[in-house]
C-alpha cells in the first residue's frame, strides 16, 4: 500500500518546525521588510525635522518679519505669500477643474474622441515636470501675455510684463489642474445612475440635472481637490522660481502685480544662499516644520473627506 | 365621449424629437470648451517652452522681430537675476532707450541700450537696498556682460551653438560660452538610475507586500500612510537630503563632495517610491481574483501565487509604474537643485557632484537674459524634458494599458 499524502501539507515543503515553509516566511518577510523601511524613513524625516524645527517653532517666529539680513526672526511674509498664492490658484483652478470634471463624467460619450484626448492631456498635465510649468510661466505669461497687457493698457510700462502673484498662481493653477479634476470626476461618479434617471424621468434637462443634482452631490469631492490642490500648490516651489517669487521684501504684496515671499522657496533660498547657513540652521528646519504641517494636516483632511465619500458610496 | 381616453395626446415623431434649447445648448458647449482649455494648455506648453528656443534653430528674423518688441520694455527683464523691478523705481528712463531703438537695427541698439541698464542697475542698491536683497551682488555687471554676449552670439549664428551641444563642457557664461548637454544628460541619467535602483524594488516589494499578503486591516493603514509620503513637498525632500543624509551618508561612505549623484538619487528615490507604490498597487490589485484562486487551488503557496502568478500578470501596470516612476525623477527640480552638488561633472563615480537638466534650468534662468543664446538653450533644454516625460506618459498610457486589457480579457 501506497502512503497517503496528506492534503493538508506540501510534502517537499522545508518547514522550520512550526510547520511553516521556510521559503514562504522570507518572501513575505521580503516584502513586509520594505513596507517598514519606507514607513520607517517616512518617520525618520518627520522626526528629525519635528526635534530641530522645535525650538525655534513659535507663534512669535509665524507672525514676525525676518530680521538681520534674514538670519534672525520669522517668517510672517512667506506664509501670506503662500496664503496669497494658494487662494488666487484655487480661484482661477476650481471652476476649470469642476467644469472639466463634468463634462468627462456628464457629457462625454463612452467612445468619445475628444473626451479620450481630454483624458490623456489631463494625465499628461500631471506627469509633466514641474519646472516646465514655470518656463511656461515665463515664456507665456510673462513675455506674452504680460508684455501684451502692458503695451495695450499700460502704455509700455512695465506692470505685468515681470514676475509676480498672478503669474506665479496661474502657473500653479496649470499645475494642480489635475489634482481637482481627478477628485471631482471621482466624486461624481459616486452619485448612483438613478438620481440622474430620477431628474431626468421628471423631466428635468440635462442641464437641470446637473445643477440640481449632479453638483449638489459633488461639493466635498470639490473640497477635496481643492484641498489636495491647495496642499501640492503650497508645497511646489519650482513653477514659481521664475514667475515671481522673491528672495526677501519687506512689506506685504499690496496687488496681484507684485512679487511675493513663500514658504517653499524661503526654505529653499536659506539653505543655499543664506549668508550663514549655519546659523539659520534653526530657522530652515523650523520652516520646513510649518510648511510639513500645513501640507501634511491639509492632505489629512482631504484623505478624511474621501474616505467619507467612499463610505457613502458603499 | 366618444373616445375612452379623452385626454390622449397623439405623439408623433415630430413631437417626440428632442426640443431644441438655448440654455442646454449653450451649456454643453461652454462645458466642453473649458475641457478643451486641458488639451490647449499642453500644447500651449510645448508651443512656448519651444518657441523660446527656435533662434537656436537659426530662426534669427523671428527673434529680432521677437526682441525688438521686447527691447521697449526691455531693459527691465535683462535684470532678472536681480529679481526685483528696476521699472518702479525709475520708469522715466524708458522712455529715451525706447524710442532711440525704433528704426535701428537689432545689433546697435542693445549696444545703445548698455550704458542705460547700467545705469538702472547701477541706481539699484540705492533704491532697492532696503526693499529687496539683490540675489546676485554682481548680477548688474554679469548682465551687461551678457548682452554683450547675446550681440556676438546672434551674429555668429545658431550653428556655432548646436557645435557645442555635444560637447562634454557645460560653461554657459564666460567669452567662449559651450553649451554641453553631454555632461547634463549623464547627469541626469546617473541620478534617475540611482534612484530607479533604490525606488523601484523597493515600491514594487511594498506594493507586493500590501495587496497580497497583508490583511484588509493592515491595507487600509499601510497604503495611506505610504501615499502620505508624496505629500512631501520635494523642497522638503531636498533640504532633509541636504541637511541629515548627506552627513548621515558621508560618515558611511567618506566621500569627498557631500552633495553628489548618490544623495540626489537617494532622495529623488523617495519622491518616486509613492507614484511607483501606488500605480504597481492598483495594478496587482486589478489581476483578477480567479488567478489567484486557480493559483492556491493548484497548491501554490501564498507566496509562490504572488511572484508567480501575479506579479507576471501585472508586469505592464508595473512597468507603467516604474515609467512614470523614471518621469518623476527625470523632471525633478528642487532635489536636484539641493542636493546633488550641481557641478556639471563628467565621471561615473555615484559620489561625484553632478547637474541635471532640470536643476540647470532652475538655477540658471534666473540669471539669463530674455532673447539670449544661454536662455533659448536652458528652453530647448525645458523642451527636451517636455517631449520625454510626454513620451513616456503616452508609452505608459497606450502601450502598456493596452496591453494589460488585452491580457485579462484574454484575447
Amino acid at each position: 500500500m501506497e502512503k497517503a499524502i496528506s492534503i493538508t501539507e506540501n510534502p517537499f515543503a522545508k518547514t522550520n518546525g512550526r510547520g511553516k515553509d521556510v521559503k514562504e516566511t522570507a518572501v513575505v518577510g521580503l516584502t513586509q521588510t520594505a513596507v517598514v523601511l519606507i514607513i520607517a524613513i517616512l518617520v525618520i524625516i518627520l522626526g528629525i525635522i519635528i526635534y530641530q524645527g522645535r525650538t525655534k517653532f513659535s507663534w512669535e517666529f509665524i507672525s514676525s518679519f525676518p530680521t538681520d539680513g534674514m538670519t534672525q526672526g520669522g517668517i510672517f511674509p512667506a506664509l501670506i505669500g503662500t496664503f496669497i498664492l494658494v487662494i488666487v490658484m484655487s480661484i482661477a483652478a476650481v471652476p476649470f477643474g469642476t467644469i472639466t470634471a463634468i463634462y468627462l463624467t456628464e457629457y462625454a460619450h463612452e467612445n468619445s474622441k475628444f473626451a479620450a484626448a481630454v483624458r490623456f492631456s489631463i494625465r499628461t498635465l500631471a506627469v509633466v515636470p514641474s519646472i516646465i510649468f514655470g518656463l511656461f510661466g515665463l515664456g507665456f505669461f510673462i513675455q506674452f501675455v504680460g508684455t501684451g497687457m502692458d503695451s495695450a493698457f499700460n502704455d509700455g510700462q512695465l506692470r505685468w510684463g515681470q514676475p509676480n502673484i498672478l503669474w506665479a498662481s496661474l502657473t500653479m493653477a496649470l499645475l494642480t489642474l489635475p489634482v481637482i479634476i481627478v477628485s471631482v470626476e471621482e466624486a461624481l461618479k459616486t452619485i448612483p445612475r438613478e438620481l440622474r434617471e430620477a431628474s431626468l424621468a421628471l423631466g428635468a434637462t440635462k442641464w437641470q440635472t446637473i445643477k440640481h443634482v449632479v453638483f449638489p452631490g459633488s461639493i466635498s469631492g470639490i473640497m477635496t481637490g481643492t484641498i489636495l490642490a491647495v496642499s501640492r500648490g503650497a508645497g511646489e516651489v519650482a513653477p514659481i522660481l521664475f514667475t515671481g517669487a522673491a528672495y526677501y521684501l519687506a512689506t506685504l504684496p499690496g496687488s496681484l502685480s507684485d512679487q511675493f515671499m513663500n514658504l517653499g522657496y524661503h526654505v529653499y533660498i536659506m539653505s543655499t544662499q543664506s549668508s550663514d547657513v549655519e546659523k539659520t540652521m534653526p530657522i530652515q528646519f523650523a520652516t520646513t516644520l510649518v510648511l510639513l504641517i500645513l501640507t501634511l494636516s491639509l492632505n489629512l483632511v482631504a484623505v478624511i473627506i474621501r474616505s467619507r465619500i467612499r463610505r457613502k458610496a458603499k | 365621449m366618444n373616445s375612452p381616453h379623452p385626454n390622449k395626446q397623439t405623439f408623433t415623431k415630430e413631437s417626440l424629437k428632442k426640443q431644441f434649447r438655448l440654455s442646454e445648448f449653450l451649456a454643453e458647449k461652454v462645458i466642453s470648451s473649458v475641457a478643451f482649455l486641458s488639451i490647449a494648455v499642453i500644447f500651449l506648453i510645448f508651443i512656448f517652452v519651444f518657441k523660446e528656443s527656435l533662434p537656436l534653430f537659426g530662426f534669427n528674423d523671428k527673434a529680432k522681430a521677437n526682441t525688438e518688441i521686447q527691447t521697449t520694455t526691455g531693459a527691465a527683464i535683462e535684470t532678472y537675476g536681480s529679481e526685483t523691478s528696476t521699472a518702479d523705481s525709475e520708469p522715466e528712463t524708458y522712455g529715451a532707450p525706447a524710442e532711440s531703438l525704433e528704426p535701428e537695427t537689432y545689433g546697435s541698439p542693445t549696444e545703445d541700450l548698455n550704458p542705460v541698464v547700467e545705469e538702472t542697475a547701477a541706481a539699484e542698491p540705492e533704491t532697492y537696498g532696503t526693499v529687496t536683497e539683490d540675489l546676485n551682488p554682481d548680477s548688474a555687471s554679469e548682465d551687461v556682460v551678457a548682452i554683450d554676449e547675446k550681440v556676438t552670439g546672434n551674429k555668429e549664428g545658431a550653428d556655432k551653438t548646436w557645435s557645442t551641444f555635444f560637447s562634454t563642457e557645460w560653461v554657459p557664461v564666460s567669452d567662449n560660452p559651450r553649451f554641453g548637454l553631454i555632461a547634463l544628460f549623464i547627469g541626469t541619467l546617473k541620478v534617475t538610475i540611482i534612484a530607479m535602483l533604490i525606488a523601484g524594488p523597493l515600491a514594487i516589494l511594498a506594493a507586493v507586500y500590501t495587496s497580497c499578503f497583508a490583511s484588509n486591516r493592515r491595507k487600509e493603514i499601510i497604503k495611506p500612510i505610504i501615499e502620505m509620503l508624496a505629500a512631501f513637498p520635494s523642497v522638503v525632500i531636498g533640504f532633509f537630503a541636504m541637511m541629515v543624509l548627506a552627513t548621515f551618508f558621508q560618515d558611511i561612505f567618506g566621500y569627498d563632495s557631500r552633495l553628489n549623484a548618490f544623495i540626489g538619487g537617494v532622495a529623488m528615490a523617495l519622491a518616486a517610491i509613492p507614484i511607483i507604490y501606488t500605480i504597481s498597487e492598483d495594478a496587482l490589485s486589478s489581476v483578477p481574483k480567479t488567478y489567484t484562486e486557480a493559483s492556491l487551488a493548484l497548491g501554490a503557496s501564498k507566496a509562490q501565487t504572488a511572484f508567480s502568478v501575479i506579479l507576471p500578470a501585472a508586469t505592464p501596470g508595473i512597468f507603467a509604474a516604474l515609467l512614470l516612476g523614471v518621469g518623476r525623477v527625470f523632471g525633478e527640480t528642487m532635489i536636484a537643485l539641493m542636493a546633488t552638488g550641481n557641478a556639471a561633472l563628467l565621471s561615473a563615480n555615484p559620489f561625484e557632484s553632478v547637474r541635471t537638466f532640470a536643476a540647470t534650468i532652475g538655477s540658471e534662468m534666473a540669471e539669463t537674459v530674455f532673447g539670449e543664446t544661454h536662455y533659448s538653450v536652458l528652453f530647448f533644454i525645458g523642451s527636451l524634458l517636455f517631449i520625454f516625460s510626454f513620451i513616456l506618459n503616452a508609452v505608459a498610457e497606450f502601450y502598456v494599458k493596452g496591453r494589460l486589457i488585452k491580457k485579462f480579457q484574454g484575447k
